[in-house]
Order: structure tokens, then C-alpha cells, then sequence
């Protein structure tokens, strides 16, 4: 492979990983708030087929997107509705939407299966573009590639450096205490998880209308990858950075697998095809083993320089979950 | 700022948590509220601070009336209340754990806030790492950083509910002075707590609850038995210090040694008694309740051995060691020791240990009914435990202990509990240690340690100190020993733990959480 070759293919990886970025930072945004959306593979289906169809019959990119955002925002209001109003387990009501959005995505997009719809067009940055290298991988995307490359530092600097994000981090944290503090708990609940619907919404007509075109029903290929979404969101440790990566690094392995594929002729395609998955889980529990007691008594036998170096790398990889995640907030 | 409640009114249910309390507190107090369990003093100070609503009644702040809707309401009027688990959140960093609830712009001026506050701590003569994380503090600290924050926001009445559960004695002391100094500023103070002694030492009025009702107030010189009288409407006298009559030798430990996190215990020799009381005293995580957790089988040995009854018990598992009788109770009730969500009867058929597939109910309950019975638990076969008071829940997680366990190993079993109760506890203790069983246990109550042991360790900064005679130790020796002091020359090198040893020490007791926010709050 030569070098331009192997940039296309990266510039490829960013685009195709686009939407994983934007449901991974919508359902962080969730999370943080400490409201688990389990429907997220779901919508993604949902909201794929809903904006395809939009798509084809009004034949406005535009409205397929909003149409996308609102079907997303909708079944996160479910989720918001059941675990927050009527504090009912958030696990059950995500799993059971799951399933039930995916259904119906497939049932009512049966008369759409294979239709040809508008499809998002590449948007070169004048200027920009030409830059060696970094021009053709972050310059020659579409309009939607460059929002998920905005959303990234737009939700890092929400979270981590603006008082409302603050107070998002706090109500996920320890619920009782931002209320003491003032926030508005159920609000700051109910609006983050909508939002973060939304966001997941988006991500079906970035697959249907760019990265995986047309509605094939249950060929689509994109059943689990809500999924995906759900485990990279964990593994980013709920922060829109380390989310990000994590979805490109299930882009590059996506994209390594059918890419290696010719040279590894002994191994059956199969086998690369869903290798990224474990590939996934691997390093979620490479991430997290600072927290094995037998990591601490081996670093506890190094000597001084090193050992600091690695517990701070250790540290700095661990996960520590928003507290009160999935827990209903009860004000008396 | 002066305070006045007038005629306030809540129940919950047909319980009346307050019922027509009416209290002033001039400015610049320091107003201790004196009340045993349920006697409705946190219900008082929840309506104060804005957490609760009044069913009825009025609040007046410097004779203005006020409406408190909320708490983040109460701290605009200058209410600001310090819980006894601090309401912060441990895995942020220090400066944003301020900000959270701090009105100003949509950026937030991080700086200005660390500036503002470190002046305030500097004022006071307090020293916070306003860089750390706030898990990374203990509970002593945290406190001092919430009653910042709260300056920092403006407050000038001072809520402190059973502030010095969970903090060293030294700690206590910076408290102490810290109220006192702000009181001398004109801010009103009021002191939560069932500690007479504190009370006494500390507060220039006293207000005592019954019931629901202000019974009396008082001003210093105070009188504790009249207080004590209108705590409980009857005089309550500890008793006697119990004489043991020791027996045969039940629990060896040979040079033991084990290891928790940072914690570590070396070399320690200590044979105890049949029908002996051991008290094990030092700051919170000094290696007290990891001693306690490797006797009773949790944490491996890692030097020595532990015999029991003559047997070798080192490297055996827990229910090995509970089936010779080895019974351990924890500090944290809801958390370790009971399972909320079951009933008393359902928690004794659990630890009934008989054979067969199918529970016997009926057993059950009538175990339960004779244990309610013996243990003077309020409460019935069917109450789930978390429905139960602290007091009562800790008589629950006695009560469970099965009769014939040799040596029972108790932490902190009297924690949060009123005089009454604790009285109750040990008489029932005492009961056991005639019978021929023995006990360790850890307290951060000095009195309790030297009324109820027979014989004390003191842990310090890595060291354990020989056993001491508890009946010839007096309160200030002891709290010296904790302090680091030494007694008739060096304390006898038998355990080395973390080093330090400064108060900011890993905890092994869950008290404060340790960074690890898994551990958070009780």
C-alpha cells in the first residue's frame, strides 16, 4: 500500500467512525447526567431507516437529519420519562425500546428496502485542503464528519470547563449534593438525555444517507453497533476525548480487517469481520487494569522512578464511573 | 444573625418529628442542639437549612421573616448547613467542588475562587490542599472544606450536624477552635450532637429536644445531669466498670503480621482471654480494623499465626474461623452488616446455618421474636431492617450473632448511638464476656474504650503499644498515647504501618473515602 492510498483509507477511517463519535459523545453526555439510554442500537436503526425515508421522499438532506435528531430525541424523552418522572429501572426500559425500535425500523421500512436515496457529498475546506497529509484526512470530508470533529471539543469544553457543565457532572455524580448546591436535578437529567438522543439520532442518517447508503432492512449492518457505542463509552471513561478515540480505534480496526484481508488468506473472512469486537473488549480490560490488586503489588516491587510513572499512567487510563449513573434521584 | 422559630410544625405520618418548637438564637452563639435519637433534631435543622419544608410554623432572620424553598434558598439567606457526611463530591478536584452551586458567569474564574478561599482558610488558621482531589481528603478536612465553601458563599448561620463523628481528636480540636473564632466574628453557630461532653466544652447555650418538643435550655456553667435528665426524663447512670474474671487463653497471635493497601501490621504478640475485653485505640486507619479483619479470617497473614482455642487458624477462611466461633461485626451497618430490603426474620433465618433446602418461616419469626425480645429491638419479625433506627439496627446485628461464638470482633459498635443505647449495648456485651467469650473492638470514644476494656492497644503512626491496664489508665494518658506521646519510654515496636502517621492517613475503615470513590460515603 502506498502512502496516498493509506491516507484515503484513514481519511475513510475518520468519516466512517463519524457517527460512532457523535452517538458516543450524545450517550456520554447522557451518562454523565446518570442516565443510562440503553435503547442507543435501537435508535441508531431507528432513526436510519426514519431519515432515509424523509430522505427519499422529500429528497431534503436537511430535513433527513433533523428527522433523524427528533426520532433520537423522542426515545430518549421515553427513557427520560420512565426512569426520571416515574423513576422506573432505566435498564429495562432502554432494553425493551432496543428491541422494540429495531422491529419496527425493520417493519416500517420494509416498502423503503432498497430504494436509492441522496447521499451526503464531500465538502473540500478551500485552503485547507491542500495541506500534505493532514488536508486529505481532515479537510476532505463531508458536512457531517466536520460536526463530529467540532462536537469533540465543543463537548470537552462543556463538560469540563463551563459552569453549566459543572453542574452536569455533579448531578451524575452525587445527585443529593447538586441539589443542596441548587441544580435543578430532574431538568438537568431530562435535558442532557435528550440532547444525547438527539445526538444518537443523528448518527442513523449519517450511516443511511453517508458511511453505510440505502436502507437494506436487516442487512443493513448496522445491528450492534449501538452497542459498540454503549461499551466506548465506558472504556472513554465518559470523557468526549477519550470516547472519540476509542470509536477511531474501532473505526481503524473495521477498516483493518477488510483492508488485511487479502494478505491473511488463511484466516476466514469471518473471523476478521467480527474480530474488532473482542478486539474491543480487550482493550477495555487493558484500560482498566489498574484496578486488579495483583497490578498494585507488582508496582509496589519496583523501584521508585518507574513505579510512579506507571501508577500515573495507570491512574490516568482508570475509569471511574459518574456515581449516581442509573440511579433515580429522590428529593424529600 | 439572630434566629427565631416560631412554633414549628412536621410529621411524617402520624409521627411528630416537631412539634411546636420555638427557639431564638442570638447572634454570635454558639447553640448546642442536645437530643438522643429521633428526638427530632435533624428534622429541626433540615427545616432550617431549607432540605425539608415546615408542616407549619414561621422562620426570622434577624427578625425579617424568610422562606427557605430549598437549600441552595437558605444559603442566599445566609443558611448554610455542614452534613455529617460532607456533601461534596470526591472524585473532583478541590476548586471545582466549589464552584458547583457558586453563581457567576458560564466560565468559570477557577482562580479567583482558589484566591478567595485559601484567604478564608489562611483567616482561619486552616490548611487545605485546594489542588487535591477531594476524595484524596479526610473526613476532617472535607468538613473544614464544606464550612469554607459555605463562608466563601456568605453564610452567616452555621449548621453542624454531628461534626466530629469520624474525625481525630486533633482534628476535633482545629474544629473547635475554628467555630469558636467565628462565632467571636458575629456568625451564629449551631452545634448538632448526642456528645454531652462536646456540647460542654464547646457551646455557650444549649437547647435540649424531646420527643419533638424543646424541653429546656440552658446556659454554662452547665449541669450534665440535669441535661442527661431532660434528654431522657430520668437520670441514666453508666454502671460500674465491669470486672472480668479472665479465663484460659482463647485467641494467640504469634508475631502476626498482614497487610492492607498501605496499611501494615508486623510482629504483633498478643494472647487474649476467655471473658476478656480488648479496646484497640488510635486515629481512624491506623491498622485497628485491619487487626480486626485478619482475626476474624478476612485478610490473609502474611507473618505469624493466629490460634484460637489452642488451634492453628492462620490461612483459613473466613467461615472456617466463624465456625469455631469467631464472630466479626462491621462498622458500616446497612452497608456490611445487615442487607436492607430483608426482614429481621428473613436475617435470622439466614444465619441459622441449618441444613435442609426449604426455610422454615415459622422458625423464623419465633427466633425473631425471642431476640427482639432479649435485645430490646424496636421493631417486629416483619420490619426491614433499613426501616429501623441506627440504634436499633445495631442491637439487630448483635442480636445475630449466635450464642456460643468464643471471641466476637466489633468495630466501632456503639458509633452514632445515644447514652442510653450504648449503656444497653455493653450491659449486653458484659452479659457474653461472663459467659466465657471475648472481645475486641475498636472506639473512638475514650471513655467507652477505658469503662468497657480490660486492657487497651494503642496504634500510632505504625507502632502498637504494649496492652495497657485500662483500669489504671486515665482519659488524658490515653489520649496522649493516641496523640503519639509515649508511656514509660519507647512504645514497644511491634507493628509498622504506613509512614506519617498525620492524620491524613489511608483509612481501612471505609470512613473517608481514599480515592477510591467506590468507598464514597456510608
Amino acid at each position: 500500500m502506498d502512502g496516498a492510498t493509506l491516507v484515503i483509507g484513514l481519511a475513510g477511517v475518520l468519516t466512517a467512525a463519524a457517527p460512532l463519535v457523535v452517538a458516543t459523545i450524545g450517550e456520554t453526555f447522557a451518562e454523565r447526567a446518570g442516565v443510562i439510554n440503553l435503547s442507543v442500537n435501537g435508535t441508531i436503526l431507528l432513526s436510519a431507516m426514519g431519515s432515509f425515508v424523509v430522505a427519499v421522499s422529500t429528497g431534503s438532506l436537511v430535513l433527513a437529519f433533523i428527522a433523524g435528531a427528533l426520532i433520537g430525541a423522542l426515545v430518549a424523552l421515553i427513557v427520560a420519562f420512565g426512569s426520571i418522572t416515574l423513576r422506573q429501572s432505566q435498564v429495562a426500559i432502554g432494553f425493551v425500546l432496543t428491541l422494540f425500535c429495531r422491529d419496527l425500523s425493520y417493519f416500517l421500512g420494509n416498502p423503503f428496502m432498497g430504494e436509492k436515496g441522496p447521499m451526503l457529498s464531500v465538502h473540500p475546506i478551500p485552503l485547507l485542503e491542500d495541506i500534505p497529509v493532514l488536508g486529505t484526512m481532515f479537510f476532505k470530508q463531508d458536512v457531517m464528519t466536520y460536526f463530529s470533529f467540532v462536537l469533540i471539543a465543543g463537548a470537552w469544553w462543556w463538560i469540563f470547563r463551563t459552569r453549566p457543565g459543572l453542574v452536569l457532572r455533579a448531578v451524575g455524580e452525587r445527585p443529593e449534593a447538586a441539589f443542596a448546591r441548587g441544580a435543578r436535578v430532574k431538568l438537568v437529567r431530562y435535558a442532557y438525555t435528550t440532547l444525547g438522543g438527539a445526538l444518537v439520532g443523528l448518527a442513523g442518517p449519517m450511516y443511511s444517507l453517508s458511511v453505510k447508503a440505502g436502507w437494506k432492512g436487516t442487512i443493513s449492518g448496522l445491528d450492534g453497533l449501538g452497542w459498540i457505542v454503549l461499551a466506548i463509552v465506558i472504556f472513554g471513561a465518559w470523557n468526549p476525548v477519550r470516547v472519540a478515540l476509542g470509536a477511531y480505534l474501532f473505526g481503524l480496526l473495521q477498516w483493518l480487517s477488510v483492508v488485511l484481508q487479502p494478505h491473511l488468506q488463511g484466516i476466514p473472512s469471518q473471523v476478521l469481520q467480527v474480530a474488532p469486537f473482542p478486539l474491543m473488549i480487550l482493550t477495555l480490560l487493558f484500560v482498566n487494569i489498574g484496578n486488579a490488586e495483583w497490578v498494585e503489588r507488582v508496582l509496589a516491587a519496583l523501584p521508585e522512578r518507574p513505579r510512579k510513572a506507571v501508577a500515573r499512567a495507570i491512574r490516568a487510563l482508570r475509569v471511574v464511573q459518574p456515581r449516581s449513573l442509573g440511579v433515580p434521584f429522590e428529593q424529600d | 444573625m439572630e434566629i427565631r422559630l416560631i412554633d414549628i410544625r412536621k410529621h411524617f405520618g402520624p409521627v411528630k418529628a416537631n412539634d411546636g418548637i420555638t427557639l431564638t438564637v442570638p447572634a454570635g452563639t454558639i447553640q448546642g442542639i442536645l437530643g438522643e435519637n429521633g428526638a427530632g433534631k435533624s428534622t429541626l435543622m433540615k427545616i432550617l437549612s431549607g432540605y425539608q419544608h415546615a408542616d407549619a410554623g414561621r422562620i426570622e432572620l434577624d427578625g425579617r421573616p424568610v422562606h427557605m424553598r430549598s437549600p441552595a434558598d437558605a444559603i442566599r439567606h445566609g443558611v448554610g448547613m455542614l452534613h455529617q457526611d460532607p456533601l461534596d463530591f470526591p472524585p473532583m478536584r478541590v476548586v471545582d467542588n466549589l464552584l458547583i452551586g457558586a453563581p457567576g458567569r458560564l466560565i468559570p474564574q477557577r482562580r479567583e475562587a482558589v484566591s478567595a478561599v485559601a484567604g478564608l482558610a489562611g483567616s482561619l488558621g486552616l490548611s487545605i490542599d485546594l489542588k487535591a482531589e477531594v476524595g484524596s481528603l479526610t473526613v476532617g478536612e472535607r468538613q473544614q472544606l464544606e464550612l469554607l465553601r459555605l463562608l466563601w458563599l456568605g453564610a452567616r448561620v452555621l449548621i453542624l450536624d454531628e461534626p466530629t463523628t469520624g474525625i481525630s481528636a486533633r482534628q476535633r480540636q482545629e474544629l473547635f477552635d475554628t467555630l469558636r473564632r467565628l462565632a467571636a466574628q458575629g456568625k451564629t453557630i449551631l452545634f448538632v450532637s448526642h456528645k454531652l461532653e462536646e456540647v460542654e466544652e464547646l457551646c455557650t447555650r444549649v437547647a435540649v429536644l424531646r420527643q419533638g418538643r424543646l424541653v429546656g435550655e440552658a446556659l454554662p456553667p452547665f449541669r450534665v445531669e440535669r441535661l442527661v435528665g431532660m434528654m431522657f426524663e430520668r437520670e441514666v447512670t453508666p454502671g460500674e466498670r465491669f470486672a472480668c474474671t479472665p479465663g484460659k487463653t482463647l485467641l494467640r497471635l504469634a508475631g502476626l503480621g498482614a497487610e492492607h493497601g498501605r496499611i501494615r501490621l508486623e510482629g504483633l504478640d498478643l494472647e487474649v482471654k476467655a471473658g476478656e475485653t480488648i479496646g484497640l485505640a488510635g486515629m481512624e486507619g491506623s491498622g485497628q480494623s485491619l487487626l480486626l479483619q485478619t482475626c476474624a479470617g478476612l485478610r490473609p497473614v502474611t507473618h505469624g499465626r493466629i490460634y484460637l482455642d489452642g488451634a492453628d487458624l492462620t490461612g483459613k477462611t473466613y467461615r472456617q474461623f466463624k465456625k469455631r466461633g469467631v464472630a466479626y461485626v462491621p462498622a458500616t451497618r446497612l452497608e456490611e452488616g445487615l442487607i436492607p430490603g430483608l426482614s429481621l426474620a428473613d436475617h435470622f433465618l439466614l444465619t441459622e446455618n441449618k441444613p435442609g433446602f426449604f426455610i422454615n418461616r415459622e422458625r423464623g419469626r419465633r427466633t425473631a421474636e425471642e431476640r427482639i425480645a432479649r435485645f430490646n429491638i424496636k421493631g417486629t419479625p416483619t420490619s426491614p431492617v433499613e426501616s429501623l433506627s441506627g440504634g436499633n439496627q445495631q442491637r439487630a446485628l448483635l442480636a445475630l450473632v449466635e450464642p456460643g461464638s468464643k471471641l466476637m470482633l466489633l468495630e466501632h459498635p456503639t458509633r452514632g448511638l445515644d447514652v442510653e443505647s450504648v449503656i444497653y449495648l455493653w450491659s449486653k456485651l458484659k452479659e457474653r464476656c461472663g459467659r466465657g467469650e471475648a472481645i475486641i473492638f475498636t472506639s473512638s470514644d475514650l471513655d467507652e474504650l477505658l469503662r468497657y476494656s480490660d486492657r487497651i492497644l494503642v496504634f500510632f503512626a505504625g507502632r502498637v503499644s504494649e496492652p495497657l491496664d485500662a483500669a489504671t489508665t486515665t482519659v488524658d494518658e490515653l489520649g496522649e498515647l493516641i496523640g503519639g506521646a509515649s508511656r514509660s519510654g519507647d512504645p514497644v515496636d511491634a507493628v509498622s504501618a504506613w509512614p506519617g502517621g498525620d492524620g491524613r492517613a489511608p483509612d481501612d475503615a471505609g470512613c473517608h473515602a481514599s480515592g477510591a470513590p467506590e468507598n464514597g460515603d456510608a
